[in-house]
Parts: structure tokens; C-alpha cells; sequence
């Protein structure tokens, strides 16, 4: 940890790294979020009302328990789980096949702090770019819930857009953000810590990929309890 | 010039390195030999620092390497070179930013001075021009090989360390490869430890041939004096095969 952390070797290779894990684990992760963001949007719209079809409660609120749902834990918890499953793997493989091929080597021969020069960017980039994964997820959600109103019957269009207005609470989308924050250090620093110390050859690197995704969920999921009731209560 | 004075190494008991003292002169080809586990690659790799040894001196021109403080060991790595058996080129870089990329950690050139070193010894290594923008798993093994030397001299170093620099390349590549390697030892007056297998490599480039058996340095000498070696270990593991007994004995009817 202290390596990783302690000031880069050259800041201008730093620079040139961050761009391109900004790029690597944010940017082509935006894909996966639109997809799984819109159909789970669709489908919570969908569940919703059809599971609190008592008529004594108002229209509006298979939109509001959308919209908080998706606020609350979906967008920041379900999402870095699906995350560390994309981004995890991708770190966690990538630093190990450098280890078993030497490479990582050959940089600590050369001087280079290995530790600070691989992982470091990869951190910082996925800490800033997860806020915007995590805001437009939210996004890309309503999104869904929406497009069940247009195009079925199962709820108006003015319900539904009604409901996602409704008693909204600024506060939630600061409580989603800040815990994806930690979210996004877990999945990168775990990922990469697994990648590290992998030895051995491609199926080692299979496992260590699969014990960080597996391990950065567990702490993801226990770091949710501790955050939120750190927050919300 | 390296000295190696009575180093030990165990590693969970097993004593794998048992007070071995060795000379490794600048401008000169210093080939370790010896079977596999025999415990060649962990004194390389103790030389280098990726093991710490439990006792003995490792001098780099008077430099104990043991008792360096971590600013010191930096300032060392960048007089390093190391040539891997696998390249360990960087697969995110082309063949021209891996030669780069020593230079941009380590010197204050600007980018036209980086570029034009970086071209100088890839051109050294004779590497055409055309894969200077590829990505090294678009290259062959003998050209990733070129591009590892290039990118181990680019700090003009004063050591450099080849760990079977030859392996996995047909012999006439191998052949070019040990020559590269000499040459450019000659030409910088570099102090080069290879780490091989290859007896080839020992008779075409071995200035200085360091045996070692069961974790001891058993001989050293030069290319010449193997022939007339006394030690059974080393007979039997440099004129293993039939041809090198035919060599040996050509040697001794001339």
C-alpha cells in the first residue's frame, strides 16, 4: 500500500497512464452500464406495479419506489458488484499475466517502483470516473422505468414521470456517489493486489482473476452495511 | 566489475546457494552453467537483488549491494540491464516505446533526444526500421529478443544480466543473439552475467565459464580450459551429447 501510494517515479508517466485507465476502465464500461441500467430499470417498473396492485395505494408510487430504488442501491452497490465482475477481472489479469511474464520484473530491475507505476493510475482513474458511471446509471435506469410507461399499459406515462418527482431526496444521490467512491477503491486496489502476487502461469492468473472478483463483492457488499448505516440512519 | 564473496541462500530450510565466491570481470562474457536446480538462477537473481542472500558480499565496483539504502539500489538499477528469457517486453508499448520507456523514467532527455537513442540502439541490435511501430507479439522471438537488448542498453548500462538469452530461438538466432550480446559487452565494456543452458553458447562467446553444481561454483575457467577440465560434474554436463565428446577430442589431437 505504501508503495503504491508513495509520489510516482516521473508524474509525466503518470500522466500518460491515467488518460488511458480512464479510457480502459471507465469509458468502455459505459456500455455494460446502459445496458444492464436500462433493462433493470424496466424491470423494477415492472415488478412494482405488479406487486402492489392494491388499489388503496396511490398511482405514483411504483414510480417513486423506482426512482429510489435505483438511487438508493442499484445504481451504486448492484452496479460496482456487475462492475467488479468487468473492470475486476480485467485489472486483475492484466497485472498478472505482467507478473508471470516477467514484466513487472523487468521494471523493478530498471528502478521503477512497479507497484506505484501500475496500480496507482488505475485506482485514481476508477475513484474520479465512478461518480459519472454511477449518476448516469441512475440516468439510463429512469430511463428504463420510462420506457415501460410508453410502450405498454402497465403504467401511464404521467404516473410514472409523477412518481420519479415525487418526495425526491437530493440527499440519496450524494449517499450513492459516496459509497461508490469506496466501492470503486475497493474493486482497483483489490483487483490489483490479487494481480500483483499472482505466480505461476495462465491458469494462476485465472484464479487470482476470479479471487478478485470474488473477494472485491464480499467487502463490497460488507462496506455497503457499514456505509449506509453510517449514512441513512 | 562484480565480486561475490561467500554468499549463502536457503529458502525454507534448503540451502540453495553454499558460499559462493565469484569474479565477474567488465568487457567480458561471465556464462554460468550448471543443471537445472542447480542453483544458477537463484545466484543470478541474488546478483541482482531479487533475493536477499542470508550471508556474503555482493560488490558492484566496490559497492556492497547488501548494505545499500533504497536510494542507493535505485541509482544501481538504472546502471542495470537485464536481458529476460522471455523478453518481457511491455505488451501495452510498440517495440520503439519499450526502448523508450528506460529513458523516460530514468534520463532528462527531451522526446526528439529519447527518440533518437531509442532509434540508435535499436539500429545497433540491426533491427529494421519497419517494426519500430509494432507491438511486440507482431515480432518474432529472435526480433523480441534484438528489442530486449535495445531496450537493456538504451541507459548505457554498466551491467548487464541475460538470463537464457537464447532459448526458444533456432540455433542461427541464437547464434546472432550470443554475438549481439558480445559485441556490445566488447564495444561498452559492460559487465555481462548469462545465465545458460546452451553449450553452444559456451563455445562460440564464454569468456569466463562459472559452473555451478548442488548450489557450489565446482570450476571456472575460460572456453579453452573446459576441455581440459578434471571436474566429473562438469564433463558430464558440457560434453553430454556426442557431439561435444567429438569436439573435446579434436581439441586434444590438434
Amino acid at each position: 500500500m505504501y508503495r503504491v501510494f508513495s509520489t510516482p517515479d516521473r508524474w509525466r508517466m503518470f500522466f500518460r497512464q491515467f488518460p488511458k485507465e480512464m479510457e480502459k476502465l471507465g469509458l468502455n464500461s459505459l456500455g455494460i452500464v446502459v445496458i444492464i441500467s436500462i433493462f433493470c430499470g424496466a424491470i423494477l417498473t415492472i415488478q412494482t406495479k405488479l406487486n402492489t396492485s392494491d388499489p388503496l395505494l396511490p398511482r405514483y408510487s411504483t414510480g417513486m419506489v423506482t426512482r429510489d430504488t435505483l438511487l438508493l442501491e442499484f445504481s451504486s452497490t448492484i452496479m460496482c458488484l456487475i462492475l467488479a465482475g468487468k473492470v475486476g477481472s480485467n485489472i486483475a489479469s492484466e497485472i498478472g499475466t505482467m507478473r508471470i511474464t516477467e514484466q513487472i520484473d523487468a521494471l523493478e530491475i530498471m528502478g521503477v517502483n512497479s507497484a506505484n507505476y501500475l496500480i496507482l493510475p488505475k485506482i485514481v482513474a476508477f475513484v474520479i470516473l465512478i461518480p459519472c458511471l454511477v449518476i448516469f446509471s441512475m440516468g439510463m435506469g429512469l430511463l428504463g422505468g420510462y420506457a415501460v410507461a410508453a410502450f405498454s399499459n402497465i403504467i401511464t406515462i404521467s404516473d410514472y414521470l409523477y412518481g420519479i418527482q415525487y418526495a425526491f431526496v437530493p440527499y440519496y444521490i450524494f449517499y450513492s456517489v459516496v459509497k461508490s467512491l469506496f466501492f470503486a477503491f475497493i474493486i482497483a486496489s483489490v483487483s490489483s493486489y490479487y494481480g500483483y502476487y499472482s505466480y505461476g502461469g495462465a491458469l494462476d492468473v485465472g484464479k487470482s482473476s476470479t479471487n478478485a472478483v470474488v473477494n472485491s463483492s464480499i467487502i463490497i457488499l460488507l462496506c455497503n452495511i457499514v456505509i449506509t448505516n453510517f449514512m441513512l440512519t | 566489475m562484480i565480486e561475490v564473496i561467500g554468499v549463502n541462500k536457503s529458502f525454507e530450510g534448503i540451502h540453495v546457494l553454499k558460499n559462493v565466491s565469484v569474479r565477474l570481470d567488465s568487457g567480458k562474457m561471465n556464462l554460468i552453467i550448471g543443471q537445472s536446480g542447480s542453483g544458477k538462477t537463484v545466484l543470478m537473481k541474488s546478483i541482482i537483488g531479487l533475493h536477499k542472500v542470508d550471508t556474503g558480499k555482493i560488490l558492484y565496483d566496490g559497492r556492497n549491494f547488501p548494505d545499500m539504502k533504497f536510494s542507493e539500489i535505485k541509482q544501481l538499477r538504472t546502471e542495470v540491464g537485464m536481458l529476460f528469457q522471455g523478453s518481457a517486453l511491455f505488451d501495452s508499448l510498440s517495440v520503439l516505446e519499450n526502448v523508450i520507456f528506460p529513458l523516460e523514467m530514468f534520463s532528462n532527455m527531451t522526446r526528439k533526444e529519447m527518440m533518437k537513442r531509442a532509434k540508435f540502439c535499436l539500429s545497433r541490435v540491426k533491427l529494421q526500421s519497419h517494426a519500430f511501430d509494432l507491438a511486440p507479439s507482431e515480432i518474432s522471438g529472435g526480433m523480441q529478443k534484438r528489442v530486449a537488448i535495445a531496450r537493456a542498453i538504451s541507459l548505457n548500462p554498466k551491467y548487464l544480466f541475460c538470463d537464457e538469452p537464447n532459448s526458444g530461438l533456432d540455433p542461427i538466432t541464437a547464434l546472432v543473439i550470443d554475438k549481439l550480446i558480445k559485441e556490445i559487452t566488447e564495444e561498452y565494456n559492460i559487465t555481462t552475467i548469462v545465465n545458460t543452458h546452451d553449450m553452444n553458447s559456451v563455445m562460440e562467446v564464454g569468456d569466463h565459464i562459472i559452473f555451478i553444481d548442488k548450489g557450489r561454483k565446482a570450476w571456472e575457467g575460460s572456453r579453452e580450459e573446459i576441455f581440459d577440465a578434471q571436474d566429473e560434474a562438469l564433463n558430464e554436463f558440457v560434453f553430454a551429447s556426442e557431439l561435444f565428446k567429438k569436439v573435446r577430442e579434436a581439441h586434444h589431437t590438434k
